[in-house]
């Protein structure tokens, strides 16, 4: 319990030192020094002391979605299993509740995009809606495939030591399922190749659209939501790709926080050298990642 | 040794044919390949030969059947083709020829090939040898149409590649004769893998389906016949299709020694009328003559399928209708051509009076017609009525009705265009005439129809016994 | 632990699936030729006995130069030459295309299960990735118009029936194997003279200007 605690608060406080990982890879690779490490506790400190604008066309909705979107991550975490410590909260198919709080976050983050009465807002809700839609069926997939390979229904188990032995007779579907999960992971997050969190041509936008019209302390909760749900897919991955388990629970973590390091320094790598896909390839690149888990699941199965 | 030489002895000409300088003397070669050819399957029906090369070169009973009647079809069309390149000496005919000698030696080889790996590489053979004859106009529309022949035919000949190694991994089990010889596989029958006789037979079936041009596989057929020269469209309905089907027949011998008989016998009953229906559905209305004859011939290669399907008296029906199909649509495809060239076009709706403009040519291909349609007392008229009464006999009436209504509609449909493009006057006709009938080009079909017409009324007692002993093989109810 | 030869079948299917997604012809024949040169170690790491040595490695050999080299080199050549358009445009989309091409996966998969092997098994993975192979094939054939797309599909199917020949190289005579990579090579040669005439005569590649011949 105190492991599962302490890995808990290890998710809230180090998730927006994972995007100044990323974002410092970014900058290494343009040739920058780039902003420091702890740059985004620097800008959630600012935005927290700053007060909120509203649009005279927003209700409540759009006063609500942020507050209601980082909810919503936050409890995903609970449920989430971090380095093979065991989750705050654990029960037989909670992958399906942790599934959908991250769809509830969307889902409101895409209401109060609408509520704002902004076309732009709304061309990147329903971007983001139907990109996910595509992602969904992936995201699925992959969780099914690692209850299959451990054997267990909740996410604790599911990320345990079982999910790593099972390397050793399953690889091929594990790793393919791995592959599936990264492109999911860069979907969902908006990063590229799907989306460009940088961006600030409103046309190609698809997430950061959609936070346009938020300020302050609002901004700094959608931000805060963000970093979170990067280190949650983080974990998902890191713990898939691990292939053998470790017993100890320092080393474990060790291997965790080095695995995190390391999702960090492939994503800053995988955005600073692939270009961003068309609007249109992006469907194509998602249902690829849905196949590519089916065929581990098919795998698994046989 | 004679086997082995019937092969060999075209390719060396089809060498020569392809090192002689002087384009005049080819014909010659081609006319010396098919009369040597015709001479060795003489020989056949005096003295058959036992195997040679450990069994892989034989001659059964559906072997000579099909192997006469590719040295006949041939021996004609050789005649034909020294008037055909005459009135065109324009085009080069070393291709042409050397590839017509080619494609000889594949279709005895499928005829003779007791093993299943050799029958489909000479297959293959077949279809890259046509390609370059189907081309021989060298515009775009035989272009486009050889382009279809080679993806359709290649698509189907690998599938019926993974089709033989299915067959291959079912012999392979314990037990099982570790073989692609038809003789063992026949003999270890109760041996085989039955899952995997039935897969083979289905990948099998779409793949020498494909060659034979059985629907829903025939896509290749109507645009192959209708632009290649119609001495070709003889040679690929009265030689290639059927040694396709011979393909076909020896892989239905392994699955009845294998017990997937019943199987493999429903689905050529079922896909032989389904090739009927579709060809009727294209033959209505059709404006193009030699398109016509294509359908005419997935028709056709549908009531071979449906004859073994049916079995027993049925099969005697369909190995007799695979010698009459082959001798009277060559007729029609060679008379199609002289009147092609009599009228500048093959389009129903610009030919009139080909009966008066080419006496000889547009006889027999009304003639042709009547024989194709299944009229007395032309040959095919007796082997569609042993299928009829094979099917009776069965007492699958359903069948034996929907065949009868089929064949009517064919006759009507068919009918229609081929007595447009055969009476009237040929004043009317758009182009003015410009060649006429000669003996190299009217005259082998000619020959082909009495020869039809021949066996309609006289079948030798040895040809007989030859569809019994053929029908034999194939099993099924008698 | 799973060996190299499991890994390698996988690679071969996600590679059916990379071509059918792939959307640029010269993206699709590296893949294919990819595919071959994956493929064509196979027949080493499949073998049973020592008694086949020089056997084994000759087939391992040919399909290395001619699906992985000699082929794929040979479609590029006629890109080059004919100046064909990098862009694909297939009849079926890409994602209609990776959906079907997932579906005869999991279609193979699920057959291979109900068809029991009458000898003893190489490996479990070979039968389903042979027929997943061989449904991308002709789904590639079926659903692209450029004609070197067609010859592609071609060569997948042929690269599908090859895995599955490995099953048998104990038995079959060495006509039959040889014969499979002669008659690959053989029927791409020929496509690819008639794939010349075409461009010369349509001046484009593409198969949507050869349908003047139709009922």
């Amino acid at each position: 319990m105190i492991r599962a605690a302490i890995s808990f608060v290890a998710f809230l406080a180090l998730s927006p030192l994972l995007l100044g990982v990323v974002n410092r890879v970014k900058a290494l690779f343009a040739g920058r020094t780039g902003p420091p490490l702890l740059q985004l506790y620097f800008d959630l400190h600012r935005l927290l002391g700053k007060g909120a604008v509203y649009g005279v066309a927003t209700t409540w909705v759009f006063r609500a979605g942020p507050v209601i979107g980082l909810a919503a991550v936050i409890a995903a975490g609970l449920v989430m299993s971090f380095g093979g410590a065991p989750a705050l909260v654990a029960f037989p198919g909670d992958f399906v509740l942790f599934a959908y709080l991250l769809g509830l976050a969307r889902f409101f983050t895409a209401l109060a995009a609408l509520d704002t009465g902004s076309s732009f807002e709304g061309m990147g809700a329903a971007r983001e809606v139907t990109f996910s839609s595509f992602a969904e069926p992936a995201l699925f997939l992959c969780l099914v495939v690692m209850a299959r390979a451990s054997g267990a229904l909740s996410l604790s188990g599911m990320l345990g030591d079982e999910l790593a032995a099972a390397w050793h007779v399953q690889g091929p579907a594990l790793l393919l399922a791995a592959v599936a999960l990264l492109g999911v992971a860069l979907a969902e997050n908006a990063r590229i190749p799907v989306d460009d969190p940088n961006t600030h041509l409103e046309l190609t936008m698809i997430h950061e659209v959609m936070v346009l019209d938020h300020s302050g302390p609002d901004l700094a909760l959608v931000q805060y939501g963000a970093a979170l749900k990067l280190f949650l897919f983080g974990a998902l991955v890191v713990r898939l790709t691990l292939g053998f388990p470790i017993a100890s629970p320092a080393l474990s973590l060790l291997a965790f926080l080095g695995g995190m390091l390391g999702f960090g320094v492939a994503i800053g790598t995988v955005e600073s050298t692939v270009a961003r896909l068309r609007l249109v390839r992006i469907p194509q690149l998602l249902v690829g990642a849905t196949v590519l888990s089916a065929f581990a699941l098919v795998l698994l199965l046989r | 040794m004679l086997l082995p030489l019937l092969v060999l002895a075209p390719l060396l000409l089809a060498a020569v044919a392809f090192a002689l300088p002087a384009a005049r003397l080819r014909p010659r070669v081609l006319l010396a390949g098919a009369a040597l050819h015709a001479a060795g399957v003489t020989v056949l029906w005096v003295r058959r030969p036992g195997p040679t090369l450990g069994g892989w070169l034989a001659v059964d009973a559906p072997g000579l059947l099909a192997l006469s009647t590719v040295s006949v079809v041939f021996l004609v069309c050789a005649v034909y083709v020294q008037g055909y390149l005459a009135v065109h000496p324009e085009r080069d005919n070393r291709v042409f020829v050397g590839s017509l000698l080619v494609l000889l030696a594949a279709m005895t080889a499928v005829s003779l090939a007791q093993h299943l790996g050799l029958l489909w590489v000479v297959i293959e053979l077949t279809t890259l040898s046509t390609a370059p004859l189907i081309y021989f106009k060298h515009d775009a529309l035989s272009l486009e149409a050889t382009w279809k022949y080679l993806m359709v035919c290649s698509l189907g000949i690998a599938l019926a590649l993974l089709g033989t190694f299915f067959l291959a991994l079912a012999s392979a089990g314990p037990g099982g004769p570790r073989s692609l010889l038809v003789g063992e596989l026949v003999a270890g029958g109760p041996a085989l893998s039955r899952p995997w006789v039935r897969a083979a037979f289905v990948f099998l079936l779409a793949g020498y389906g494909t060659k034979m041009g059985l629907a829903p596989f025939h896509a290749w057929k109507p645009d192959a016949y209708g632009e290649a020269p119609g001495v070709l469209g003889a040679l690929l309905s009265g030689g290639v299709t059927n040694i396709a089907f011979l393909a076909l027949v020896r892989v239905l011998q392994v699955c009845n020694a294998a017990g997937e008989g019943p199987f493999a016998r429903r689905s050529m009953v079922g896909i032989g009328l389904l090739s009927m229906m579709v060809a009727v559905t294209f033959i209505v209305g059709q404006r193009d003559v030699k398109r016509l004859l294509a359908y005419s011939s997935v028709e056709h290669m549908g009531i071979l399928a449906l004859g073994v399907g049916l079995g027993g008296a049925a099969s005697a029906g369909a190995f007799f209708h695979m010698v009459n199909n082959g001798l009277a649509k060559s007729v029609l495809f060679l008379t199609a051509g002289n009147i092609q060239r009599a009228f500048g076009s093959k389009r129903v709706d610009q030919i009139r009076g080909a009966a008066r403009r080419l006496p000889v040519s547009g006889a027999a291909f009304l003639a042709g017609f009547l024989a194709i349609t299944g009229s007395p007392p032309f040959s095919p008229f007796y082997s569609e009525l042993a299928i009829l009464d094979g099917a009776l006999g069965g007492r699958r009436f359903v069948v034996a009705a929907l065949f009868l209504v089929l064949l009517a509609a064919v006759f009507v449909a068919m009918g229609a265009a081929v007595l447009r493009v055969v009476q009237g006057d040929p004043g009317d006709a758009p182009v003015p005439a410009k060649f006429r009938d000669a003996a190299l080009t009217a005259g082998p079909p000619l020959a082909l129809m009495l020869l039809v017409l021949l066996l309609g009324v006289w079948v030798p007692r040895r040809l007989l016994d030859l569809f019994q002993a053929a029908a034999s093989l194939v099993g099924g109810a008698p | 632990m799973p060996s190299l030869t499991s890994f390698l079948f996988v690679l071969v299917v996600v590679l059916d699936l990379l071509v059918l997604a792939s959307s640029r012809l010269r993206g699709a024949i590296r893949t294919v030729a990819l595919q071959g040169a994956l493929l064509s170690p196979l027949p080493v790491l499949l073998a049973t006995g020592a008694h086949q040595t020089i056997h084994v490695i000759a087939l391992a050999l040919g399909a290395l130069v001619v699906k992985g080299l000699v082929i794929p080199g040979m479609m590029l050549r006629a890109m080059r030459e004919a100046s064909i358009a990098r862009e694909l445009e297939p009849i079926v989309g890409f994602v209609p295309s990776l959906v079907a091409g997932a579906i005869g996966v999991v279609a193979a998969f699920t057959l291979s299960g109900a068809l029991p092997l009458p000898i003893a098994e190489r490996h479990a993975l070979l039968v389903p990735t042979a027929l997943a192979t061989v449904w991308t094939g002709l789904l590639l054939v079926v659903t692209r118009r450029k004609a070197v797309a067609q010859v592609l599909g071609f060569v997948v199917l042929e690269n599908g029936v090859f895995v599955f020949g490995l099953l048998l190289s104990d038995f079959m005579p060495v006509m039959v194997e040889a014969g499979v990579l002669l008659d690959l090579f053989a029927a791409v040669f020929v496509m690819g003279i008639v794939m010349f005439q075409i461009n010369r005569e349509f001046s484009s590649l593409d198969t949507r200007r050869l349908s003047s011949l139709r009922d």
